[in-house]
């Protein structure tokens, strides 16, 4: 019978002698590549040639037409905003959960997790009605400042922060957790102050960590769609998101348009897989040395 | 009167620096997590059980849950395949490239649903597709119709289950496979009895994973599905559509049923990750 994976390791393992290992595709090779022919490549491939067939000129005027340029602005200007904020505050929680013992403390780590469970749709119905101005949250804020939040940039940027905040602590929690008491003692024993010890000794060892999760919350909060659309009037110019415009052009008809704004999204997509991965490999280059990473 | 104001005063002290940390970020996550999934709560059962209840018997939103199990039904089963089948080919072996392709098996979860979608309009749309006449031709029916929201469905969440289990299988070594192998088991009878075993964890861990994002995803769906009421739409794409119509407890009902749906693959989660001994409690703070 020919056997499933373990074909793989036994070809891997006689590969020196025989043909090359790549050349003697096991099942689980040929599964992995047809699927992600199937579900990847082939997706991608159709929007690359889409993209192609426009042209370059044409493909820059429809990638920086006024309308979109105004989305990449909120789209990709809050995302930065509330990636941002929660580098803050996901670090105030991450320290809270790992430093820290309150009561409270599972319940807090549960939820930290809920903007990964919870559809989008559901976070997008709950903040769109409690940020309305007659909600538990817009009401107040109405009154008491006059601001209102659903159906404005500001509802954009609250849903950005949501989808947005589990990354940083996620990312933050195990370096926190590997991190040595001892460092911070020694520093304290040297005449360091707590503010001392926290800029010098720990911030510079946990930055990879909130880096990389500041960058994967970007990243997301940029692609988000369905808790934004909810909460967003979808007004171009005021609080309309790129990945919006997209289904608009979409149903216009204006396949062009559409192909054209995916790219570009696409694009960012790209670059930001790049530099994640790039923080992440530093930050484990930093574990391994971290006197000489800086 | 004079009393309860001193034990006040006395008991209530502006909280010490340790305690302001916690208190911190409770603070965030109850403006930006707690109360939201709380008015998810309010604005479904306000009313009693009784109006919630009949909200669920609505035959579109019956439509919806089928439809958004049909999509998980599809979605999980083949990704767990293509899961285990790229975990198993890629693990354990170093060769040139490996980061790259661990890069694109990951690209999903940066490439924004809405792009997604878009992507499989380009492919299969009858009209404007690359594939548009071959799909025409065969007779087929993909883009807004159940398998364009499937393929939409696979490609969002297929990531999960391959990631889950890749760096355990990197970790777990081959010693226990070769063990079997000198014993005379064949491929397939080391895969069932010594690989699957070892990582059911992981496997059990991306399954609630795949799962809980394949009934909640959204943008992809919708931007292949069209949106018809009864036919195309899933408990997402109802709980958008519901609100928009001013149907607002129907809206409320169905994202009271996807939020349970929700704390349940949570608390699944937290289970399993203390099977793997992921919060130590007992461990003293360092």
């Amino acid at each position: 019978m020919e056997g499933l994976p373990m074909v793989s390791l036994a070809a891997g393992r006689r590969a020196g002698a025989g043909l090359p290992s790549w050349l003697r595709l096991s099942w689980s090779w040929r599964i992995t590549w047809l699927y992600l022919a199937l579900v990847l490549f082939l997706p991608l491939g159709a929007m690359a040639l889409k993209a192609a067939a426009v042209g370059p000129v044409q493909f820059w005027e429809l990638a920086t037409t006024p309308e979109a340029i105004a989305t990449y602005k909120i789209s990709f200007g809050l995302s930065f905003v509330a990636a941002l904020l929660n580098g803050v505050f996901g670090l105030v929680i991450a320290w809270a959960l790992v430093r820290c013992r309150f009561p409270g403390r599972r319940l807090l780590h549960a939820l930290i997790d809920l903007p990964f469970a919870l559809p989008t749709a559901v976070a997008g119905l709950a903040l769109a009605s409690i940020y309305s101005t007659n909600g538990w949250l817009g009401a107040p804020l109405k009154a008491l400042f006059g601001i209102e939040v659903s159906f404005t940039w500001l509802g954009v940027a609250i849903a950005m922060v949501f989808i947005s905040l589990p990354f940083v602590v996620r990312s933050v929690e195990p370096v926190l957790e590997a991190l040595e008491i001892d460092q911070e003692e020694a520093a304290w024993c040297l005449g360091a102050s707590p503010r001392q010890t926290l800029v010098k000794v720990v911030l510079p060892q946990l930055m990879p960590a909130i880096l990389s999760g500041v960058a994967q919350g970007y990243s997301r909060a940029v692609g988000e769609y369905g808790s934004v659309v909810m909460i967003s009037s979808n007004v171009p110019f005021k609080d309309l998101i790129t990945p919006t415009l997209i289904i608009q052009k979409l149903e216009e008809y204006d396949f062009a348009s559409a192909t054209v704004i995916g790219m570009v999204m696409l694009a960012f997509s790209l670059v930001s897989l790049v530099v994640i991965n790039g923080l992440q490999v530093w930050g484990r280059h930093w574990e391994a040395n971290p006197t000489t990473a800086a | 009167m004079r009393k309860p104001l001193r034990w006040l005063k006395a008991h209530l002290r502006w909280p010490k620096p340790s305690a302001l940390i916690p208190l911190i970020a409770f603070a965030y996550v109850a403006v930006i997590i707690l109360l939201p999934a709380l008015e998810v709560v309010v604005g479904a059962l306000g009313k009693g059980l009784e109006p919630f209840l009949q909200n669920l018997h609505s035959e579109e939103l019956i439509s919806a849950v089928k439809m958004t199990l049909l999509m998980a039904l599809i979605a999980v089963p083949a990704n767990t395949i293509f899961g285990l089948a790229a975990a198993t080919a890629i693990a354990r072996r170093q060769f040139p490239g490996k980061a790259l392709l661990l890069s694109i098996i990951d690209l999903p979860f940066s490439i924004s649903p809405v792009v997604v979608g878009l992507m499989l309009v380009l492919l299969y749309s009858p009209s404007n597709g690359l594939f548009g006449d071959v799909v025409n031709s065969l007779g087929w029916k993909i883009i807004f119709s159940w398998p364009g929201m499937a393929l939409a469905t696979i490609i969002v969440t297929f990531p999960f289950m391959a990631r889950e289990v890749i760096p355990l299988l990197e970790e777990e070594g081959w010693d226990q496979e070769e063990a079997a192998r000198t014993l005379g088991a064949s491929n397939w009878q080391v895969f069932w009895k010594v690989t699957l075993p070892s990582v059911r964890w992981a496997v059990l861990y991306g399954l609630i994973l795949t799962t809980a994002r394949a009934l909640g995803e959204f943008g992809a769906v919708s931007v292949v599905s069209g949106n018809i009421a009864g036919q195309t739409q899933t408990l997402p794409l109802f709980v958008e559509d519901a609100y928009k119509q001013y149907q607002t407890e129907l809206a409320y009902g169905a994202a009271l049923v996807l939020g349970g749906v929700a704390l349940v693959s949570l608390l699944l989660k937290l289970l399993v990750e203390q099977m793997i001994g992921g919060l130590k409690d007992d461990q003293p703070i360092n």
